[in-house]
């Protein structure tokens, strides 16, 4: 007995060490210090976080602190110099462009995933086969509470049968995302609906009710394929599903978008920049899945990190 | 040595009493004070007449009587299951089974009350829901039925074994009486009996109302998450309880006014049932001896 709990236990040391020592493979293995500072959006938080956590396994003595004044806040801070790294749900504007060309400041933009949402029905549900953006909108918004109660409402040849509502609670990214794409302002919609941060629940509610809609991200309606239907969002020219291919290439509007991070020039001057970077850049793909984004496709990364690594080629002396 | 040891147990007994009293009151001061710093923000009116609760949106609601009738309605489909059924047994069981038959499943009844509710929970959600909707086609996934049928079942053994030490309890006398005037065995049960054990039951009908009301795991995971001020037992709403859990799991900031909310809806849930069991308490006290 006693032979086999310490055999178990060896296993165990043995199987957690691989682990890590597969990590640290990825890096290199002199220990850095210092702090980087990333702030920004905090759509893109929960992956800097995730890759954070991990980089801390690594490299336990470089400390990341991570902000969330939003991607405009973020670049306000970045153009002056005073982050490191900066977090952004959308690209860089011609605003902020010359904020940092103004303060001399140069930056790499790189995409690190997609984050995309499903609109989702029950299977039985029959009459729906697409949504436009104005009709998510109007089942959606703070005016419709109360009001929008029906699925004829929407459009006359749906049935006169009441619509059950599902999505993310409020505390999540999700929710704000959806109401910032759809309503137009973010964390802004109607409130009598059935809202869970448990997609489960979600998941649950819908398969188990043919009047209803919901949505919620797409890395969560893949492990559901067989049990919901995915419905087209009409993006203003074509209906398109969300797929890994639609959301990559930005046609599933505007429920998808890239998520970046930009780094300043003279930080990859500091060895511990660059190292979280490489980190982020190799993690990204598991990590973005993790906290539930689309990775890139992999040649992606490889390209940025190929172009990372010309960037600080250049920016090192 | 004796006495002190005798001074000992006694002090330790005293003081886990004493600790169950100062926890209670300690939960029901934090209750109060947190609520009331939600009463300064949000008027009472408000809270009593407005009808929907949307604290954490936009368009922010405080009324409560969404959640209420939500808790209420399910409450209500319990006992309408748990009354007929859990009176039923305990009248067999006191007044016709064998009482080696009723040594058994008196027992076997009770373990129901041991089932972890969780279990209660994705029962209704995944057996009872699927199979209600085979007759109620446009049941949703989330109902106040089939959370209020099952915890129904749940709360069955509050209602039996409670009437059935009531009716059990009845004199011999009062029942040979009645077949001495010639009534039947049903006779007996249901006008002589019944009546004379009537407290104990109401009793029993009482705490499993409260239970019900209580009760969280069963409408969080199977009645919905939606608040909505209806008495369509086929549609998802929301209980107090299960507003409470769906809050508390959320991150909601400490110290806001959304955070407040959740004192505000368990003082209410508090003072319902703490009115159910001094009424329970009541009744029993005043009719307890009335036949010995």
């Amino acid at each position: 007995m006693k032979k086999l709990v310490l055999i178990i236990s060896l296993a165990i040391v043995a199987i957690s060490c691989g682990e890590k020592k597969e990590k640290k493979a990825v890096s290199e293995t002199t220990t850095l210090e210092g702090t980087i500072k990333v702030d920004g959006s905090s759509t893109v938080f929960p992956v800097t976080e995730a890759v954070a956590e991990e980089f801390r396994a690594v490299q336990p003595d470089v400390k990341v602190t991570i902000g969330v004044s939003g991607t405009g806040g973020g670049f306000k801070k970045f153009s002056r110099g005073e982050t490191n790294i900066s977090n952004a749900s959308r690209p860089i504007k011609d605003k902020e462009i010359a904020a940092c060309q103004e303060n001399n400041i140069s930056y790499l933009e790189l995409e690190v995933a997609y984050d995309g949402l499903a609109v989702l029905v029950n299977p039985e549900n029959d009459w729906v086969d697409n949504f436009t953006v104005e009709e998510l909108k109007k089942i959606w918004e703070p005016a419709a509470q109360g009001v929008i109660m029906k699925w004829n409402q929407i459009r006359p040849e749906w049935p006169n049968e009441e619509i059950h509502l599902f999505g993310p609670g409020v505390a999540s990214g999700t929710y704000d995302y959806f109401t910032e794409a759809i309503v137009g302002k973010s964390g802004s919609s109607r409130g009598d609906f059935t809202a869970s941060e448990d997609d489960h629940v979600l998941v649950q509610g819908i398969v188990g009710d043919k009047y209803a809609l919901g949505f919620f991200g797409l890395a969560y309606y893949a492990e559901n394929k067989d049990k919901l239907t995915l419905i087209g969002v009409n993006n203003g020219e074509e209906v398109v599903k969300p797929t890994l291919e639609t959301v990559s290439n930005g046609t599933y509007r505007p429920l998808s978008r890239p998520l970046f991070i930009y780094v300043n020039s003279t930080s990859v001057k500091s060895p511990e920049v660059v190292e979280f970077v490489n980190f982020y850049l190799d993690n990204a793909t598991e990590l973005s899945e993790d906290v539930g984004y689309i990775p890139l496709p992999s040649e992606l990364y490889t390209k940025q990190k190929e172009s990372f690594k010309a960037f600080v080629e250049t920016n090192k002396k | 040595m004796r006495k002190i040891k005798e001074l000992l147990i006694e002090k330790s007994l005293l003081s886990s009493a004493l600790i169950t009293i100062a926890v209670t009151f300690g939960i029901i001061s934090v209750l109060a004070i947190e609520a009331f710093q939600f009463f300064n923000e949000v008027s009472i009116l408000d809270f009593f007449t407005d009808t929907q609760w949307t604290p954490l949106f936009t368009d922010k609601h405080y009324g409560i009587l969404p959640l209420l009738s939500g808790t209420l309605l399910t409450s209500f489909i319990a006992i309408s299951v748990a009354l007929p059924v859990g009176l039923s047994i305990s009248i067999y069981l006191s007044e016709y089974a064998p009482t080696s038959f009723r040594k058994t499943v008196k027992p076997l009844l009770e373990l129901l009350a041991a089932v972890p509710t969780v279990v209660y929970g994705f029962f209704a959600l995944i057996v009872v829901t699927p199979f209600l909707q085979q007759f109620i086609p446009n049941l949703s996934g989330f109902n106040s039925l089939s959370a209020g049928i099952v915890m129904g079942i749940m709360i069955i053994p509050f209602v039996s074994s409670i009437s059935e030490d009531a009716l059990y309890a009845v004199p011999k006398e009062l029942r040979e009486a009645s077949y001495g005037m010639g009534a039947t065995k049903l006779q007996t049960a249901f006008q002589v009996v019944v009546p004379a054990a009537s407290s104990g039951i109401i009793v029993s009908i009482i705490l499993a109302i409260s239970r019900a009301i209580g009760e969280t795991m069963i409408v969080a995971i199977a009645a919905g998450q939606q608040p909505r001020l209806t008495l369509d037992p086929t549609v998802p709403v929301e209980t107090i309880t299960a507003y409470i859990v769906q809050v508390s799991l959320g991150d909601v900031q400490h110290g806001s006014i959304e955070y407040k909310t959740i004192f505000a809806a368990g003082i209410t849930l508090f003072v319902f049932t703490f009115l159910l069991n001094t009424l329970s308490y009541r009744i029993r006290k005043k009719y307890q001896e009335k036949y010995e």
